[in-house]
């Protein structure tokens, strides 16, 4: 007979593995297969086999696009980064009972559907929005900036809405730190800059690595961010995707580049999992104290 | 012998944390080259004094003299000191060689003169072989070295020790012991110990200082400080030791006094002054009291007692005797191979004496 815990565990274990294969495994096994498939204006998809949607994504038009959308992520990623380092280690800075606030309201704007504040941003952006005004009324311009719909204003739109995502593991590697390892170098001859670089950098690169991912994989697929914020000119990668589901109904073509941006992102985890085990295999600190 | 030079001077030292005195006008003065330990129990100031003098910590008021020079306002990373932790704090991402590599880096010695110098301080806590290991892959004995050899390769002028040894086991422990008394001999540098393991700073420091609650208790030699302990504090403190009460009843002159103990009278010798009248303390080392059984001739005086517990303890013989006035006192006697019959019943009768001198008489404390 099987004890409570051991059938719990196969009940959990079970339920989530029903879950995965049915919602998880299937679904991208169907993309993966779709995208060898011929389009088919009667039946969306048909036989025979082939690899026509990928050769056709190797157009200059689409690596254009694939390229573009890699820098403005890449840029939004920057950015978040040098934002949300500072921003996190503020946070860590303080006393310990301030901090779940902080995080608290860091993780607040989620609570609002980010369509509605993707508009918002369009709002403050606009000809008419509230920077323009600003400047005009007090006489720095004399016609309105094109900010909207311009490359800027889809890489501040991804900034704002995944920046939390770059926060939060930062946070949690930077609370992580034991701040003996900052006494000991600083009693070894390390200034602020140095225990900045070659301690708190190195030992919070898990933290940096997902922060960065977590920006990263996600904005290349953000559509709607450049559908509000990018106009007609400023593609990601996902807007490629949505067009070729939705308008032109091309599912294969489509399914091949959801395949290349899986294959994509996959590959950077595998570069964040090898980052991990850079530094998890931590030691020389034992529990007492100083 | 020359005259010991001061290398360390601390002065008035205070510090206050909320209603928590942990340092009170603290004084110390610590010479070149010398082996010196801070002892006292947990939450007695030592480690506070460590860290101001390591600058990892601010002083209330006081200064801190090295060589002469005040460094209370040289942050941590610019004094001629190291520190080897307790933890270790040995830097997780970097293997052994970059770890004793880093102060030297840091200070930018040239590249050409750190790998000779980090070899060679990786062969003298001898570990030469380990330097491409990473410290999680080495013992809690191997990171201590390791924490050792990254302090002592910047040839500090001090280096400070925090409970360096606390977290190793007793053979390992009393093995790194003489290891570092011989590696302070062979540096000749100024070694600061911290600990509140009174056996450590007996067997390994020149001079100790004894210190509760912020204060200096006692401050000499370890032989000083364990046959002529300053107070009842640094008395039971270090090693065991066995409190009668007595009472002066005569002085004799020139610190000799007739002692009234357990019903006796015994001339005793005291450092301190006291008049007829003075309760005491007079304290005892187990070792010592001498038990001798009652039926032999006994030319001196000396107290008799039951023997309520015997305890084996391999090179000893613990005895604890309950005297008349209900007072318990410990006898620690080695064994006599000449005497086979040499061991007590319970609730047997023995004579109780000591070598006269070999007690301490301290003003009564409760």
């Amino acid at each position: 007979m099987k004890s409570s815990a051991g059938q719990f565990r196969f009940w959990a274990i079970g339920l989530a593995s029903v879950w995965l294969t049915l919602f998880v495994f299937f679904p991208n096994l169907l993309v993966i297969l779709t995208s060898f498939l011929t389009r088919d204006p009667q039946a969306t998809v048909s036989l025979p086999i082939n690899a026509d949607s990928y050769v056709r994504t190797l157009d200059l038009l689409y690596l254009q696009v694939l390229w573009d959308s890699l820098r403005m992520s890449l840029l939004a990623m920057v950015f978040c980064l040098v934002v949300g380092y500072p921003f996190a280690m503020a946070i860590v800075s303080l006393p310990k009972r301030w901090q779940p606030v902080i995080l608290f309201l860091v993780i607040l704007p989620f609570w609002t559907n980010s369509l509605v504040r993707t508009y918002a941003i369009q709002f403050i952006l606009g000809n008419q929005g509230v920077i323009n005004k600003a400047l005009l009324g007090l006489g720095f311009i004399d016609k309105p900036l094109q900010l909207l719909y311009t490359q800027f204003a889809v890489i501040l739109g991804l900034c704002y809405i995944l920046l939390p995502f770059m926060v939060l593991p930062l946070y949690s590697a930077l609370e992580k730190l034991d701040v003996r390892l900052h006494h000991a170098a600083k009693d070894l001859g390390a200034g602020p800059l140095s225990r900045f670089w070659h301690i708190t950098v190195p030992l919070t690169s898990p933290g940096i690595v997902a922060g960065c991912l977590m920006v990263l994989l996600p904005a290349m697929g953000m559509f709607y961010i450049s559908d509000l914020l990018g106009g007609a000119k400023n593609l990601l990668l996902g807007n490629v995707i949505k067009t070729q589901f939705l308008h032109t109904r091309d599912w294969p073509f489509g399914s091949a580049f959801s395949v290349i941006l899986i294959v994509l992102l996959g590959f950077m985890l595998w570069l964040y999992f090898r980052a991990a085990r850079f530094v998890s295999k931590q030691g020389g600190l034992n529990g007492s104290d100083f | 012998m020359n005259e010991p030079r001061a290398l360390l001077n601390l002065n008035n030292l205070s510090k206050t944390y909320g209603s928590n005195r942990v340092l009170d006008n603290f004084n110390l003065t610590i010479f070149d080259g010398e082996f010196f330990t801070l002892l006292g129990p947990s939450g007695c100031g030592k480690t506070t004094v460590l860290r101001m003098i390591a600058g990892l910590e601010d002083t209330d008021t006081g200064n801190i003299q090295l060589d002469g020079q005040d460094i209370g306002q040289v942050p941590a990373e610019k004094r001629p000191i190291n520190t080897v932790f307790q933890s270790y704090a040995l830097f997780p991402h970097m293997t052994v060689f970059d770890n004793v590599a880093f102060g030297l880096r840091m200070s930018g010695v040239a590249k050409e003169e750190i790998a000779p110098r980090v070899t060679e301080a990786l062969e003298m806590v001898r570990l030469g072989d380990f330097a491409q290991r990473k410290p999680a892959q080495l013992s809690g004995g191997q990171q201590q070295r390791v924490a050792i050899a990254r302090a002592v390769v910047n040839r500090p002028k001090l280096l400070l020790l925090d409970e360096s040894l606390s977290a190793l086991d007793y053979k390992l422990r009393q093995q790194m012991q003489i290891e570092l008394k011989r590696l302070q001999r062979k540096l000749g540098i100024t070694f600061v110990y911290v600990t509140h393991d009174q056996e450590e700073a007996l067997s390994m420091s020149d001079r100790v200082v004894v210190m509760n609650k912020g204060k200096v208790q006692q401050l000499g030699s370890p032989r000083e400080i364990y046959e002529q302990p300053a107070n009842l504090f640094v008395a039971k403190f270090i090693g065991e030791i066995n409190q009668l009460d007595g009472e002066i009843v005569e002085i004799d002159g020139n610190h000799e006094y007739e002692v009234k103990v357990e019903g006796l009278k015994w001339r005793l010798h005291a450092e301190h002054n006291f008049k007829v009248g003075d309760k005491v303390n007079v304290l005892l080392r187990p070792e010592d009291v001498r038990v001798e059984y009652i039926d032999d001739p006994h030319p001196d005086q000396y107290l008799v007692g039951t023997v309520v517990e015997r305890n084996y303890k391999g090179k000893t013989l613990d005895s604890l005797i309950r005297l008349p006035s209900g007072i318990e006192v410990i006898a620690s006697e080695f064994f006599d191979e000449d005497d086979p019959s040499f061991d007590y019943s319970l609730n047997q009768k023995v004579a109780i004496k000591w070598v006269p001198g070999w007690e301490v008489v301290l003003p009564y404390e409760v």
